[in-house]
């Protein structure tokens, strides 16, 4: 082959090549410092609630109730409140969200009837949490006569939660072998032994994966408790379900009302103690979910 | 006897009087008659007769996909799980008509047990695999007797010796062959009549295999079994009786002498010899 | 034993109907507060007006200060987390390998974890004495910095729905563009993007709905004057955040101003549904197209 040839045979790049590789690679970039600015603005808001808050925890504002001064409040209350409103969320959302998951996958499966509680179902999870409010006050507060009391704010929250409750359990149903099933069936088990005592044990770990992430999010709602009446400045602890209440979230919104730095270094102590017990119910949620991957795997 | 594609027995008239006495001492157990089966508008089984007797052991072959597990699992009701299907046609067992809409499935099942190709031992200790039968048909007396009737069911399935010292343990721990017997054994817990097997030695190795065949040789004597094999060889061993099946139709019931070695249809014989299948 | 299996499904049953039960009770209690509502307030002067003063002696119902506060909000926070999202699912679906993805994606989730009052403390404290830096003349409540904070929050969502979307294009498509000679960034923007676009579309029209009913952050940081502004440096004051402020004060219940609540929810309701439905339809119309 000549010199001529072989310079023939080699591709001469387009014109713009290089304009467009150059682009390419400039795209990447933005995309890519798009992503870093949303997490870069993630830790921003860690750090900036960390510094302002750290120096206030301490044992005595776990255990102290609100007041007027600021240097002596604490968050005791609130958050005997909002574990006490979430355990009851979790004991009204599991039952009934389970109950209906199970109908929706082992009963109703193409009916029309299913069709429309799905349908339903989809649409709840996308409605304001502040609409589940105005419901929770017009029902459980009023009509029902609950008040505004754990009881009001724990059935608001249960309804707020329970779309993703059912959806979650309907995973979990799901990835339960047919093989199973079809081994009960075949001795003479009924549908519901066979649910009761083959598919929920199997799908247990999977459905608590999904009601501890259902309640994580629960605990960190305002809006919906303070339209039923959850109270902004509660110096007692709640006491039964009918009693009134609050939460760390609603005690984090009074206190940043407030003008003065004082209550201001004290919301962002509170929301220290909120995202870590957000975290510790995540971590539970995700070990529990490995748990359950790692079982399905051997 | 020999049926046809069609259906319609015709008796032969060169049997020897051996095999008639063999076959009076062998009731006839489950009667089918024009059974057809239709999974939505597609009709998987067409117009099946046969007469499956008590005490023997049946087997089932064909190619894949010709419907023979199918059939199979309309012995027992299980394609009711199936949403669509439709059945027509008679299956009686014990002269009672098991479609009859006024039967009770649950103890039909109970009564016409089933082991499937995959074992699928429940995630639980092996006793609790074997009693669970017995608790959901309401039939587990005290401590005592829950007890004795797993040792029972064990031996019967030659798994007791195995695995008596760790009866508490994950039946998921057993090997693939002695989890195929603990699924005989949890079958066999509820005394049923009848057990259907669907290719059960499928998913084992040649050894594991060989157990299952010697328990099925020995089971018969105590329950009819109709086994569903696409291993030839394994028909020809273990059973007493052969069927077979092509495309969703009966094509020739015998004794399984007669099947293997002079068969008297062609496709049959084309089937059994390998020709194609 | 038969008996108690049928009890058993009408049980499970009834749970299951709760949620339609639901949807029925939000209905209901809107409906029959809004209509006591509108017995005395008038229904024109309600969706017409432009003061918002029923906590006054002075009452006045016209609610579009309170939609334009609404709407002033969600378009900033539009404006920050519709291109970021997509950006960043592009990113995620076209670009990043699967190790990377799995670092990503769970860093975003928690970016969508964080309670809303974390936000409003955020945007309040932080983020607006930060602009205040940039545009002196930024007042301490406004709807620039919730907005911008609201926009971060949402921004996972959009990604991740975005991505979905993009993910289920088929990769002969893709290999189409490739094997033109296209680059990356061409077929990610002219091909994959346009051929997910209701996915997408379905994704940016759920966004504006979250934004729309978002409420803490605009308590906390947007203030609680009723103004019909496009400005966004000064205090306005949103649906949800009204409602937030009647709950917290004293108004007894059965009063005009204790139903005024009822009819703002009603409306924010209305609009939130409606988006939603257009949302799930746009989805299910791109999910026919590949099935």
């Amino acid at each position: 082959m000549t010199v001529d040839a072989v310079a023939a045979a080699r591709p001469v790049p387009e014109p713009g090549t290089t304009r467009r590789r150059v682009f390419d690679v400039g795209f990447r970039l933005v995309a890519l410092a798009t992503l870093c600015l949303a997490l870069a603005a993630l830790a921003t808001l860690i750090y900036s609630v960390l510094a302002d808050g750290a120096g206030r925890l301490s044992w005595e504002f776990l255990t102290s109730y609100p007041s007027r001064r600021a240097s002596a409040a604490g968050i005791y209350p609130a958050l005997v409140g909002s574990v006490f409103v979430i355990a009851l969320t979790g004991a009204i959302a599991l039952p009934v969200g389970v109950a209906a998951a199970v109908y929706l996958e082992e009963y109703g499966t193409h009916s029309r009837l299913a069709r429309l509680i799905e349908i339903n179902i989809a649409n709840l999870a996308a409605v304001p949490s502040i609409i589940y409010g105005l419901l929770g006050l017009g029902l459980f507060v009023r009509m029902l006569s609950m008040g505004q009391s754990v009881l009001a704010g724990a059935s608001t929250l249960a309804l707020l939660v329970l779309p993703v409750v059912i959806l979650s359990t309907r995973e979990a149903l799901r990835a339960v072998p047919g093989s199973l099933r079809e081994g009960s069936y075949a001795l003479g088990a009924t549908k519901w032994q066979t649910i009761w005592y083959q598919v929920l044990p199997v799908a247990l770990p999977g459905i608590l994966t999904g009601l501890i992430l259902a309640l994580s999010r629960a605990i960190g709602e305002t809006a919906p408790l303070i339209t039923i009446g959850a109270l902004t400045y509660v110096p007692f602890l709640p006491d039964s379900i009918w009693s009134p209440f609050t939460v760390l979230p609603i005690q984090t919104f009074n206190w940043v009302s407030r003008p003065q730095t004082a209550f201001l270094e004290n919301a962002a102590a509170a929301i220290i103690v909120l995202l870590a017990l957000l975290l510790s119910m995540n971590a539970v949620a995700i070990w529990l979910r490995d748990r359950v991957q790692r079982r399905r795997a051997s | 006897m020999s049926t046809t594609g069609t259906g319609t027995p015709r008796l032969s008239l060169t049997v020897p009087g051996r095999a008639e006495q063999a076959e009076s001492q062998h009731p006839v157990k489950i009667a089918v008659e024009r059974l057809n089966f239709y999974y939505g508008q597609k009709r998987a089984l067409e117009n099946i007769t046969i007469d499956l007797r008590a005490n023997v052991v049946s087997a089932f072959i064909g190619p894949s996909g010709c419907g023979k597990s199918t059939f199979l699992r309309t012995l027992n009701r299980m394609n009711d799980i199936i949403p669509g299907t439709r059945v027509e046609g008679t299956v009686r067992i014990d002269g009672v008509d098991i479609y009859d809409p006024a039967l009770d499935v649950v103890g039909l099942r109970r009564r016409v047990g089933m082991v499937f190709q995959k074992s699928n031992p429940f995630p639980k200790s092996i006793t609790e695999n074997v009693a669970y039968g017995l608790r959901v048909n309401g039939l587990a007396g005290s401590r005592a007797e829950l007890a004795e009737r797993v040792e029972q069911s064990l031996r019967a399935a030659a798994l007791w010796d195995e695995v008596k010292d760790r009866l508490d343990e994950s039946a998921l721990a057993l090997s693939g062959g002695q989890q195929q017997r603990l699924c005989i054994a949890r079958a066999l817990a509820v005394r049923p009549k009848v057990l259907l097997m669907d290719e059960p030695a499928s998913a084992l190795d040649p050894i594991a295999t060989q157990h299952i065949e010697e328990l099925i040789y020995d089971l018969k004597k105590d329950y009819t079994i109709v086994i569903v094999t696409h291993n030839m060889q394994q028909a020809a061993r273990v059973s007493d009786y052969t069927a077979f099946f092509w495309l969703g139709k009966l094509v020739e019931y015998d004794r399984t002498e007669r099947i293997f070695t002079a068969p008297a249809e062609k496709l049959t014989e084309d089937y059994v010899t390998g020709r194609f299948g | 034993m038969r008996r108690w299996e049928v009890l058993i499904e009408h049980a499970l049953r009834a749970c299951a109907l709760l949620s339609v039960a639901t949807t029925a009770g939000i209905i209901a209690v809107l409906a029959v507060e809004s209509f006591d509502f509108f017995r005395t307030a008038s229904l024109t002067e309600f969706l017409l007006g432009t003061e918002w003063t029923p906590l006054f002696a002075d009452q006045k119902f016209g609610v579009l200060p309170l939609v334009a506060g609404t709407l002033l909000v969600s378009s900033i926070a539009m404006a920050v987390a519709l291109p970021m999202g997509l950006l960043s699912a592009v990113y995620l679906s076209e670009y990043a390998g699967p190790r990377v993805r799995r670092v990503l994606k769970p860093v975003l989730e928690v970016l969508a974890g964080v309670p809303t009052v974390v936000y409003g403390y955020f945007a309040l404290l932080f983020v607006t004495p930060l602009l205040q830096q940039l545009i002196p003349s930024l007042a301490g409540f406004n709807a620039l910095s919730p907005g911008i904070v609201m926009g971060i929050m949402i921004l996972p969502l959009v990604s991740s729905l975005a991505e979905d979307a993009m993910r289920a294009v088929p990769n002969g498509l893709r290999e189409a563009s490739y094997a033109l000679g296209a680059t990356r960034m061409q077929t990610s923007l002219t091909v994959v993007v346009p051929a997910a676009f209701s996915g997408i579309t379905a994704a940016f029209i759920l966004a504006i709905s979250r934004a729309v009913g978002e409420t803490m952050i605009v308590a906390v940081a947007a203030g609680q004057q009723p103004r019909l502004t496009l400005d966004p440096r000064v205090p306005i004051e949103t649906m949800t955040a009204y409602i937030v402020q009647v709950s917290l004060g004293d108004t007894p219940a059965g009063t005009l101003e204790y139903r005024t609540i009822f009819a703002v929810g009603m409306l924010l309701f209305v609009g939130t549904f409606g988006l939603n439905l257009v949302s799930t339809w746009l989805r299910d119309r791109y999910r026919e197209e590949y099935a």
